[in-house]
């Protein structure tokens, strides 16, 4: 479990995340998302008892960071963004070396299951400058799991991985979070949209939104929309759709299907159907579009301020989501 | 207690892989040799034609302090500032580990390493032992063989937290010789001149604590008590660096 109550950290006279209250349960995958500088590395530093923070307080599996930072790194496994190893050393030198500092009974056994956690069993007796960039992470990783903590703080666990390995480690994090908590920090959106229970959208060191992906989407986009694909030519069946009660701003898209919105709730979609078929069409695909998270998430951490740009739909959108998550933050 | 032996045991290990370790290592018991050779046999030849006393000991710890003093900011200058650098700090600072326990630590590790080197060097008094007759005088040996060993825990504790300073090793050397270059020498000068005052300066005096006392068979109180103040208010000073570290 983690509990962050106001956060601030100033870097002398920069204030590099503010105010800043969240919460991981236990059995969840968090995940932090925001654009680098966003204050990402700066929280899960203060989290895990690198930095103390200049207000505010935290609980980290039921302790306070501060004051039992101890007990707090006894619990955490943490993955930081500069993946801590010693070049010089042998693989499993290093891991031994990290569960003899956590007191392990066991150490060697540990050793080799976080090994095998990674798939990195094999290297355990090679050099660490021998490995891989991805290698290298995976061993960052099987340091932050030798101890089985309750609390896992990732910062970007699948950076220069392949993809073969992303999906693994995906996994293994996805399996962790069933039982413990996992916090994770990501500017890849759909890591954290495959991955995580709840998103955090952290900008300029404050927290823009905060719900599950899905509810993220569901808030952003006010109408539902669709896409229609016929065989051949749909510039006529477009009125027709349009005459369809709740049915507005059709477009007919460049590759020729057509785009149309519809309000939330009431599904037109057998209707369409019916339509398009009893016109004479060869009916292709009709399919929803949901706003992707990749689009929310350039629209809440889009600068406030941009007095030139036409407004547009969807910057009127980024607007309400914006003013609608704001309370939140304050509270 | 635990972690401080985890961590001197993988910092001594790691001198066994690292070049600077070995040339070193390799440089003093080399000087130490070649000194001894020139030395014992100038003093075998005096004591044989003019009857000067046998040669002892100090011919051999004698040199030794003055190597450290070139040697042992090589063997601390990565101590800290080498994991500030390589983002390893950040691990070790996360990991369940009291700021003094890394600080001591590594102090400990580059402190049975450079114990290591100086028991090499005891092959020289067994030498000298056999040469002279009636044997050396084991006393003067001993008590010398403590001021080097307190000699090398004050530098290597005075190194340790001068690194934790810096992230830059180079740095760290310089700054390190630089440091004691002064406890060493300079800080002596001002007893010579200043009429009143000046035995405070004689006190500070890193130098003297060794060559007027421990070197000639001399065991004093004061003397250990400086050296184990000036180790204790290094390693001090380290922890210190290391919790500034975080609050910067």
């Amino acid at each position: 479990m983690i509990r962050a109550d106001g956060l601030t950290k100033d870097y002398g006279a920069r204030r590099a995340i503010e105010n800043l209250t969240f919460e991981a349960r236990q059995g969840e995958v968090v995940g932090f998302l925001g654009p680098n500088g966003a204050g990402k590395t700066t929280t899960m530093r203060i989290l895990t008892g690198y930095l103390p923070p200049t207000y505010g307080a935290a609980k980290v599996a039921g302790f306070d960071i501060i004051s039992e930072s101890l007990e707090v790194r006894r619990r955490v496994g943490y993955l930081p963004e500069t993946v801590p190893l010693y070049p010089d050393m042998v693989v499993f030198d290093y891991l031994k070396f990290m569960a003899d500092l956590r007191h392990l009974p066991n150490a060697e056994d540990m050793v080799f299951e976080a090994l095998e956690m990674v798939g990195m069993e094999e290297r355990a007796e090679g050099y660490i400058s021998a490995l891989s960039k991805g290698m290298r992470q995976r061993i960052g990783l099987a340091q932050a799991l030798l101890h089985k903590p309750e609390v896992l703080i990732l910062d970007e666990p699948t950076i220069g991985l392949d993809p073969a390995q992303v999906v693994e480690v995906r996994n293994l994090i996805r399996d962790i979070g069933k039982e413990r908590t996992v916090l994770l920090s990501t500017h890849i959106l759909s890591e954290a949209q495959s991955l995580c229970d709840r998103v955090l959208i952290i900008n300029k060191g404050h927290i823009v939104a905060e719900d599950s992906p899905e509810n993220l989407q569901a808030r952003l986009v006010g109408a539902e929309r669709s896409i229609l694909r016929v065989k051949g030519d749909a510039d006529e069946l477009a009125p027709k759709i349009a005459a369809i009660a709740g049915v507005q701003n059709v477009k007919t898209q460049v590759d020729g299907a057509l785009e149309f919105q519809f309000a939330p709730g009431v599904d037109i979609r057998p209707e369409v159907a019916r339509i398009t078929v009893n016109a004479g069409y060869d009916l292709l695909e009709l399919r929803p579009v949901g706003m992707s998270l990749e689009e929310i998430f350039l629209e809440l951490t889009r600068d406030t301020v941009t007095p030139f740009v036409p407004r547009t739909p969807a910057a009127r959108r980024c607007e309400t989501a914006t003013n609608a998550s704001r309370p939140k933050k304050e509270r | 207690m635990r972690n401080v032996w985890t961590i001197a045991q993988r910092e001594y290990k790691h001198y066994f892989i690292s070049p600077i370790a070995y040339i070193v290592a390799l440089m003093i018991f080399l000087t130490v040799g070649i000194l001894f050779v020139l030395n014992f046999s100038q003093a075998a030849y005096q004591s044989m034609f003019y009857g000067s006393p046998p040669p002892d000991t100090r011919i051999i710890v004698g040199p030794m302090t003055f190597l450290f003093l070139l040697a042992s900011p090589a063997l601390t200058m990565r101590l800290l500032a080498d994991e500030q650098r390589m983002g390893t700090l950040e691990l070790l600072l996360t990991a369940p580990v009291q700021d003094w326990e890394l600080v001591v630590g590594k102090w400990l590790g580059a402190f049975l390493f450079l114990l290591s080197v100086i028991a090499l060097t005891l092959i020289f008094p067994i030498l000298l032992n056999r040469f002279v007759n009636p044997g050396i005088d084991q006393g003067m040996m001993i008590a010398g063989y403590l001021g080097v060993i307190l000699v090398a825990a004050t530098f290597l504790s005075i190194g340790t937290a001068i690194s934790s300073f810096f992230s830059n090793q180079f740095a760290a050397f310089f700054a390190t010789l630089v440091v004691y270059v002064m406890l060493w020498w300079m800080i002596g000068w001002p007893a010579q001149v200043l009429p009143i005052g000046g035995d405070v300066f004689r006190y500070l005096d890193m130098s003297a604590h060794f060559y007027d006392t421990l070197t000639n068979g001399i065991v004093a109180l004061a003397d250990i008590v400086y050296y184990l103040s000036l180790t204790a208010l290094g390693l001090f000073l380290g922890t210190v660096a290391v919790e500034m570290r975080r609050w910067q």
